[in-house]
This record gives structure tokens, sequence and C-alpha cells, in this order.
């Protein structure tokens, strides 16, 4: 038996049009939908403040009604998606709705849960668990923030119990992305959870995956060889014993081959012998990849040892706010007077009685893309100026998304692009990466049908 | 008298974030480009290179089998995705750029 595993999203913001095609282009038996960047459940966090019912991807209800034909005419596959983000019942809930209201009121939902401890950290820290930072060392007590969320990157485990209930769409919250496809593959092929080897191999395929269309040719150094607008995404083809074909539907654009599959294999990656998920330590040095034919790329070899004992778990914490604004300004004295606008805002603003925490002048077009790196042409004629303060203060920002506009009558000539209108005021969260060992982490999984879930409140 | 090649002939590259360190992957177009890679492209090289963006320091990893290296850049984010102030928060421009570096012709 062959598992074909597709991933048709690979961050929150991802085309919502991708899942549709994915199942209308391809026979699949598992659309996985990855939604959660490192920092993505502290925005969530932030939106849940103003609306208690939200903290979940608003993107994947989109994408599951645009779902409703497929998953009525077909009904073999399955959705895996982290969609639920910081409130997987919230989720679930507005899934339900959509579901039952399309008659597929029957269709069993499983939710995880079970990553979200930020009720449990006083606990945890008084048993004896310093939630250490995983670059400085520092105790999370030394931390005088308030912090806002705090999620276990949870393992394949939970996904399967799931699947195992009879859940036919799996919603989870935080989730090590490559699990999404680790559960299925465990949970079809039977895997013992000591089968490091296995584990490894569908860990591998599930990171190739993960990013949606980076693994098919976008994002690509090569991209002028590859038709991007209507790239396909990935499948990943899994055997019992871990072998793995990465392809994409027929007739979509972009491509898999050697080169797309490697530079998606070592993307975010940092020692390669060791990338750990909670459910197996893979070792990528062992990996390699055969072009079988056009789309078809095989990986083999991924050698797995014993899982971590800990979970990783990622805090975040309210540090401040930020804005950044930008201009266009045009001339042979571009640069000179880009820099001159800067300092104009900036001494307006100390005037004013405002300094800030931290700044940023960039010229973008004169070099400043990786600061330092490329100087500006010489004869440069327009360059854009990006300004961006940071401060602990609300005011002070906001103070600061008010002074481009004056710009306009009493900066210099040459100055354009005012009507994107005043910059937007963004909370900054910080980020803590941490270790929680796994005794001290109870995944659960609640099932029921989506009209049970519907009737529920979030 | 060797003329000098710059990086993106004989190989690509996809760089991303980790927090606060950014990792570049380097995958050579061949076996060949690889072992030349290896002799050539050492973590110092690559650490002179992105020197204004002050890495506390730089890790260098091999997957022979795939033909790539992978670099760990420390701490050049300014703060990283959360906190950094400039247009590249994440370090997406950085697999880019390396390919620019210059190497010794042959």
């Amino acid at each position: 038996m062959t598992l074909r595993i597709a991933n048709a999203a690979g961050f929150l913001g991802d085309s919502i049009d991708a899942p549709l095609r994915m199942v209308e282009a391809a026979r699949v038996d598992y659309l996985t939908l990855e939604y959660l960047a490192e920092l993505t459940l502290s925005i969530m966090a932030a939106q849940r403040t103003h609306d208690p019912l939200a903290g979940y991807a608003r993107d994947f209800i989109d994408v599951l009604e645009s779902l409703l034909p497929p998953l009525k005419a077909q009904p073999q596959w399955k959705l895996v998606t982290n969609a639920g983000g910081l409130h997987p019942r919230g989720c679930a809930v507005a899934a339900g709705r959509i579901l039952s209201k399309a008659g597929l009121g029957d269709v069993p939902i499983g939710v995880v849960r079970g990553d979200d401890l930020l009720d449990q950290i006083d606990a945890l820290q008084q048993s004896g668990c310093e939630l250490a930072h995983l670059d400085t060392g520092k105790p999370l007590s030394s931390l005088a923030a308030h912090v806002t969320s705090a999620n276990a990157y949870l393992g394949a485990a939970p996904i399967v119990e799931a699947l195992a209930k009879g859940a036919r769409i799996v919603l989870t919250g935080r989730v090590a992305d490559a699990s999404l496809t680790v559960g299925p593959a465990v949970h079809e092929f039977g895997w013992a959870w000591d089968e490091w080897q296995r584990l490894a191999a569908a860990s591998v395929a599930g990171h190739v995956i993960e990013c949606g269309a980076q693994a098919t040719g976008g994002y690509s150094t090569d991209w002028r060889t590859h038709r991007l607008r209507d790239i396909g995404y990935p499948i990943a083809e899994l055997e019992a014993d871990g072998a793995t074909i990465i392809t994409k539907p027929r007739g979509t654009g972009g491509a898999v081959n050697r080169r797309t599959v490697v530079e998606q294999l070592v993307y975010e990656i940092g020692d390669p012998a060791h990338y750990l998920t909670p459910d197996v330590d893979v070792d990528f040095t062992t990996v390699e990849v055969a072009e079988l034919a056009d789309d078809r790329v095989a990986i083999r070899g991924a050698a797995g040892r014993p899982a971590p004992p800990d979970y990783k778990v990622s805090l975040s914490y309210a540090d401040g706010f930020s804005a950044s604004g930008q201009l266009l300004v045009y001339g042979r004295d571009c640069t000179v007077k880009a820099q001159a606008a800067a300092e104009i805002v900036f001494q307006r603003l100390m005037s004013a009685g405002y300094e800030f925490a931290q700044r940023n002048i960039e010229l973008l077009g004169a070099g400043d893309g990786i600061p330092g790196l490329t100087a500006a042409p010489a004869d440069l004629r327009e360059v854009m100026l990006r300004i961006t303060v940071r401060d602990p203060r609300r005011e002070a920002v906001e103070r600061f998304a008010k002074e481009l506009a004056p710009l306009i009558t009493s900066g210099p000539a040459g100055l354009a692009g005012y009507a994107q209108g005043r910059p937007t005021i963004r909370p900054v969260y910080s980020y803590w990466p941490t270790l929680v060992p796994k005794h001290l982490v109870e995944p659960y999984v609640e099932l029921y049908t989506a009209t049970q879930w519907a009737s529920q409140t979030a | 008298m060797p003329q000098s090649i710059t990086l993106g002939q004989l190989a690509h590259a996809r760089s991303g974030d980790k927090g606060n360190h950014a990792n570049i992957g380097v995958v050579a177009y061949d076996r060949a480009g690889f072992d030349r890679l290896a002799a050539e492209l050492t973590a110092q090289r690559v650490a002179e290179f992105f020197a204004l963006l002050v890495p506390s320091r730089v890790e260098r990893f091999e997957l022979p089998k795939l033909w790539a290296l992978n670099f760990v850049l420390y701490d050049v984010l300014a703060g990283g995705a959360s906190q950094s102030l400039r247009i590249d928060t994440q370090g997406k421009l950085l697999g880019t750029a390396i390919l620019e570096m210059e190497l010794e012709g042959s």
C-alpha cells in the first residue's frame, strides 16, 4: 500500500486556493495544512485578547468551505491540520457549523489538546522546571514581562489517537510540523513508537512538504525554469518501510527534482545529524535523493535515533510596539535626501519629546536589504526610504506614525508614496524557546461529530 | 591566470530563521562542486562574507550525500522575526546573497 500525504498550506497566509486545487488534481489519502510559524501563536494570543472566539487560523475556515464539494464527493481522504492554533476548540466549533450546514454533520472531528501550557507555567516552575531559555540558559523567572502564550510542540501520538478514534478531520494546536505527516503514517502502517528508522523517514517526508510549494520549485534559486503561476503543492508517497517519493499533481506548474527537494531539506535546520522532533531524532546526513522520473524524487536512508526526552516549548511575551513607514525618494541626490528626510522626522519627534528605544533607517535599493553587503550604485535615481521604530510605549510609536505625512509639504521635493496612509502600530511579541520534560505534558483528544461540535460553545 | 567565479556558478541556496539565528543551506550542482566547496567554503569564509551582520559565531555542517553544506549564523537577525526592525526580519535574503561570493577560479 502506498500512502499519499499532500500538503497544501505552508504558513498562515499561504494560498487559500491551493487545498482545493490539490484534491481536485490528485488522489490523496491525507491532506495536511500547516499554519503555525514560530510566532503565529503570539499573534493569535493578541487576537484573542480582543475576541475570545478568535485565536485559530481563520483562513482555514474559508479553505474548509472551499473543500466541501470534494469532502462530499471523495469520502476516502482525511484532513490533518494545526489550524487550531491557540484555540482548537473554537476552530472545531466553526468547522462543525460549516460542515453541518452543508450536510456533513456526521463527519467526526478530532481535536488535539494539551499543548497549551499557559495556565501551567507557575505550577511547572514550582515543580522545579526552570523553563530556561534555550540559547541564554536564563530561567523564566528572570523575565519580568507577562507571558502571553506557552505551547509545547506535541508529536504525532495524539494525531494517531484521533485517527484511531475515527476522526476524518484532525485539528491540532501546536505540534511539530513533521508530525502532521508522521501521524497519518503511523496510523496507516501501524508502526511502533520505537521504529526509529521509519519514524525518521516519515519525518523527513514531513519536513520536505511542510512548507508547501517550497518543495516544488517555489522560492527556488532556479525560479526562471519553473512555471510558478499555477505551481503544484507537494505530495509525499510513503511505503510501509518508510520509502518515500516526493511528487506533485500532474499538469501543475513548478517542479520536483533533486534541486527543489534538497533546497527544502536544508531549509531551517541546525545540526543535520540531529533534526529533533518529539517523535524521533533524525539524521539527515545519511539521507539520499534520486530523481526517478519527471517530478518524482525518491528520498531514502534517513537514520533515526530515540526521541528526545523533552518537548520543545515556545513561550511568547509582549515586548513593546513597532511601526514602519516607507516613502519613495527620487532624484540624483536620492540617498542623501532620504537620509535627510529621516533625520528631519526624528528631529521633529525629539522636539515633541519623543526618543525611541530602537530605530532603523533603511535605503532600499541602495544596498540596505542586507545591511552593508553591497554598495549603492553611483547613478542611483530613486530609493525607497523605510523608517522603523520600536518602543515600550504605544503612544510614542503612535506619535511616530503621525510624523511621516507632514513631509508632503514640509520635507524635500521628490518624495512620494503617502497614499499608503499612516503606518500601522504593531505589538511586538518576543520569543522564549525552552524545554519541558514530556511527562509533565498530557496531550489528549476530544472527538465529536461536526454537528456536536457546532452545538458547543467555543 | 585563474579567473574568479561566483559561488552561484557552483551551487544554489536557501536560507531561513530560527529565532535570532539564520541558516543557509548551500547545495552544489554536482559532486565535484561539492568537493570544491567543502574545501573552500569554510565557516570562516562565510563569517567574513557576512561580517557586517556581526555573527557571534558561524557553524558549518556537511551533508555530502546531498552535496550540501549547512551554515548556521548565530545572532545575525537583529532580534529575529519578532523584534528585528529590518525589512528582512527572517534572513530570507541571505541564501541569494551568498551566491554572489567570489571564489578563486580554476
